[in-house]
């Protein structure tokens, strides 16, 4: 491919790409992102392509793209057909001759693979009309369906690079630093500073030499919109960055990326080679005199890399410790220089400001939080996957309109937003509208966008030893607060949760928070009570329970619990003699089951085979477990007949 | 591992101290740990203290010091899988194998590392072997998993 070396040329080559392009031709757009690769997404595509073959078809009558992550994860794979946008869920290799049959060929849809509205019962044919997909915004993510990652005539046939055309052709520095600060972006990878400011103050600092950064070291557990942007739509991200590089005045940008997400270092590297040879990276971009080049760096595994400092300490090839900023990182960053760093959610937002003004972005969320943002939703939720929403909506909206609710009718407890710093929000502040400060205010935070929802069966306590059992792993232990604050919080914690804790320890917990919050060096420490502080704040009753009652209301902590057979409701069916693993269930044909409370691992296999019809097998917390019945009464006799 | 490869990985950074990180990245994806000889070849060619790669090597997670078994095992213990019961999973391999987080077993059939999240949420708790992931794994299915193994 030859290089593009001005915008006309761009335009052209634009153009004939679209025209080669019959929007008719039937597509099978199917997910190839981590999540439906898990699913067997790969199967699936290997078995399209052989069909296809196998029945004749050549690629301009239907044509298969293997695209990044549309979101629906819970439903993979996913596959939608175009020009109709059939949505079909949870396909597998058996499906496949007949799509290409009936949808290729005869344009007629298999009923059995639509969505089903859990509710109504209704079917939905279109992607656009499942209640998970209707209820979003999806300004960002809606393009990943749309795409093969692996190509950049893709993303330019929807327009790709014509809002880096756009910044270098016909406007400032200034005026792109202008538009970003007027939208209001604020940084979407936790800690929401408005990104302008931040790209402002590198461009005014007087060293020659800039650096601007991604950060797309996605750590928080239960997180991953930035994998599937990158994965999904990585011009995207690439094109923020050269916008931004040329906004400051940088010619050298940097995507850090975890080493754990392969496939995303693999796509974003063949975009990098791509977008090199159309001339979109390198000298003298678009004929403008602009010189840009980017390099990826993988991360070895270190949650505190996603710090800011931390990131650049690794990038210069040292042990990713955080520094005080008693200079920001905009004017005294990498290798000492003024550096921008973003997260992979804030850049890709960059080309749509540029494209669409500021006035457009802004017309999405609140006063203080504009635009869209992506969450994943995840944990007891029944629509697990990635949403996008404006700013501004609630909880409530988020969790029951676009997740479905909880599963297996068990009640909403708490949902945890914000990362392993975060906290975790209850039930009464579910009209809580989304947005940087609003979640603040409610003891969490934004964070990367991380929404993990929890039901009566989760214990809080347990989360918060959760969360802080992280931390302290995490901790890179420059820090004294930080490193030894959350090591005493976990042994407290720890002891609580296995029925020795004791009175005055939620007040030591407390004290420690409250000087780890104070004292330690980066965001890490600071905001690492956080599960702590808010689980203690909405559930105080369920950490008094564990400490005075030695209960866990939540019947979760193993040590807290007991696994009982009611004698009443045990038919004998011998299911959980047979699945426990350590034999610990006694009992035979027609004879009640006992558990032997000695030799029992409390691993919950009786309780999760037991048919729901009996619900024989109970969990017990707090009071002592009943003496087993005498062995004469457990032979069952026709007991009907009885009464 | 052969001395001449890991000059190659070295020079295609262009002996660049900064990319420190980066070739042991590419070590340990190759060999699967760091044996002292390579660290040693590292230190000298790259002109960084023997200490300062002991740092970095003992720092991030991805880098392992010892070697690990043929089938390497990973354990989701991201908060989606927490929430649905991951602490179990890991409990029956723990049993099944005899070995802890970060050990191998004696014969080296299995290592076992949890990890903070692998991104299949909707299929949690996920358990992950040699890059295949199993998901929405219960203790009994964790257990046939790994009889799976050789």
């Amino acid at each position: 491919m030859a290089r593009l070396n001005s915008p006309e040329e761009l335009e052209k080559f634009r153009q004939e790409v679209v025209s080669k392009r019959d929007p008719n031709t039937p597509c099978i757009s199917i997910c190839a992102g981590a999540g439906c690769i898990a699913s067997g997404a790969s199967e699936v595509i290997a078995a399209f392509k052989a069909e296809i073959e196998k029945q004749g078809l050549k690629t301009d009558v239907a044509d298969t793209k293997e695209t990044g992550c549309p979101g629906f994860c819970e439903r993979g794979p996913i596959v939608v057909i175009y020009p109709e946008e059939i949505c079909y869920l949870q396909v597998t290799p058996e499906d496949v001759p007949e799509i290409i049959s009936q949808t290729i060929k005869e344009k007629k849809v298999v009923d059995r693979l639509l969505y089903v509205d859990p509710t109504t019962g209704e079917k939905a044919t279109h992607e656009s009309d499942i209640p998970f997909y209707k209820n979003q915004e999806r300004n960002i993510i809606g393009n990943n369906i749309h795409i093969d990652p692996k190509s950049i005539d893709d993303y330019l046939a929807l327009g790709g690079y014509s809002a880096l055309v756009k910044v270098l052709s016909g406007m400032t520095s200034e005026e792109v630093v202008e538009e970003v600060k007027k939208s209001n972006l604020r940084g979407r990878g936790g800690g929401g500073f408005p990104a302008g400011r931040k790209w402002e103050g590198s461009r005014n600092a007087p060293d020659e030499t800039k650096y601007v950064i991604v950060n797309a070291d996605e750590g928080d557990p239960g997180a991953f919109m930035d994998r599937a942007l990158l994965e999904g739509n990585p011009h995207s991200i690439l094109e923020g960055l050269i916008i931004g590089g040329y906004a400051i005045g940088s010619h050298e940008g940097y995507i850090y990326v975890r080493q754990e997400y392969p496939l995303a270092v693999e796509n974003v590297n063949i975009a990098i080679k791509q977008a090199e040879a159309y001339g979109f990276i390198g000298e003298n971009i678009l004929g403008s005199g602009f010189d840009f080049t980017i390099t990826v760096h993988q991360g070895a595994g270190a949650f505190v890399c996603g710090e800011s400092t931390a990131l650049m300490t690794a990038l210069e090839g040292r042990a990713g410790e955080p520094r005080p900023k008693y200079i920001r990182s905009n004017i005294k960053g990498l290798w000492e220089r003024p550096s921008v760093l973003n997260n992979v959610e804030t850049w890709a937002n960059v080309p749509l400001i540029i494209n669409k003004g500021a006035d457009w972005f802004t017309q999405f969320g609140t006063d203080g939080s504009k635009g869209t943002k992506i969450f994943s939703l995840v944990g007891k939720i029944t629509n697990t996957g990635l949403v996008e929403v404006p700013m501004g909506i609630t909880l409530k909206d988020i969790i029951y309109q676009i997740g479905g609710g909880i599963p297996g009718g068990k009640r909403f407890k708490a949902v945890q937003t914000g990362g392993p710093s975060g906290g975790c929000i209850p039930e009464e502040l579910l009209d809580l509208e989304v947005g940087f400060d609003e979640l603040s205010k409610a003891g969490s935070m934004m964070g990367s966008g991380g929404m993990i929802v929890m039901d009566e069966d989760t214990c809080m306590v347990d989360v918060a030893r959760y969360f802080i059992n992280f931390l302290t792993d995490e901790s890179c232990g420059k820090c004294v607060p930080c490193r030894e604050g959350l090591r005493q919080m976990l042994k407290i914690l720890t002891n609580i949760t296995e029925g020795k804790g004791k009175a005055g320890d939620i007040e030591l917990l407390e004290e420690l928070s409250e000087v780890a919050g104070d004292a330690s060096l980066c965001a890490l420490g600071t905001s690492a009570p956080n599960p702590f502080l808010s689980t203690v704040r909405y559930f105080r009753d369920e950490y008094e329970a564990h400490i005075k009652e030695k209960r866990c209301p939540a019947l979760s902590c193993k040590e807290l619990i007991s696994y009982h057979i009611d004698p009443d409701k045990c038919t004998a069916c011998m299911i959980c003699l047979r699945k426990c693993p350590v034999e610990a269930v006694d009992g035979g044909k027609k004879k009640i089951h006992i558990i032997d409370q000695e030799k029992c691992t409390k691993c919950a296999t009786c309780f999760e085979v037991c048919p729901s019809r009996f619900s024989a097998v109970q969990k017990i917390s707090g009071e002592p477990v009943p003496a087993p019945i005498p062995e004469d009464a457990r032979t069952i006799v026709k007991k009907s007949k009885e009464k | 591992m052969d001395i001449n490869r890991i000059d190659k990985i070295i020079d295609k950074y262009q002996g660049d101290a900064s990319a420190l990180i980066q070739v042991l990245l590419e070590i340990q994806s190759e060999n699967h740990w760091l044996p002292k000889e390579a660290l040693e070849r590292v230190s000298e060619k790259l002109e960084v203290p023997l200490s300062r790669i002991q740092h970095i090597a003992t720092f991030y997670k991805a880098f392992s010091l010892v070697p690990k078994g043929r089938h390497e095992v990973h354990i989701c213990m991201g908060t989606a899988c927490h929430v649905r019961g991951a602490t179990r999973v890991l409990d029956t391999v723990e049993d099944l194998t005899g070995i802890k987080p970060g050990e191998s077993d004696l014969d080296l059939k299995f290592s076992l590392e949890t990890v903070n999240c692998l991104g299949c949420c909707a299929l949690g708790p996920v358990m992950e072997i040699d890059g295949k992931t199993h998901g929405k794994m219960s203790p009994p299915e964790t257990a046939d998993v790994l009889k799976s193994y050789e």
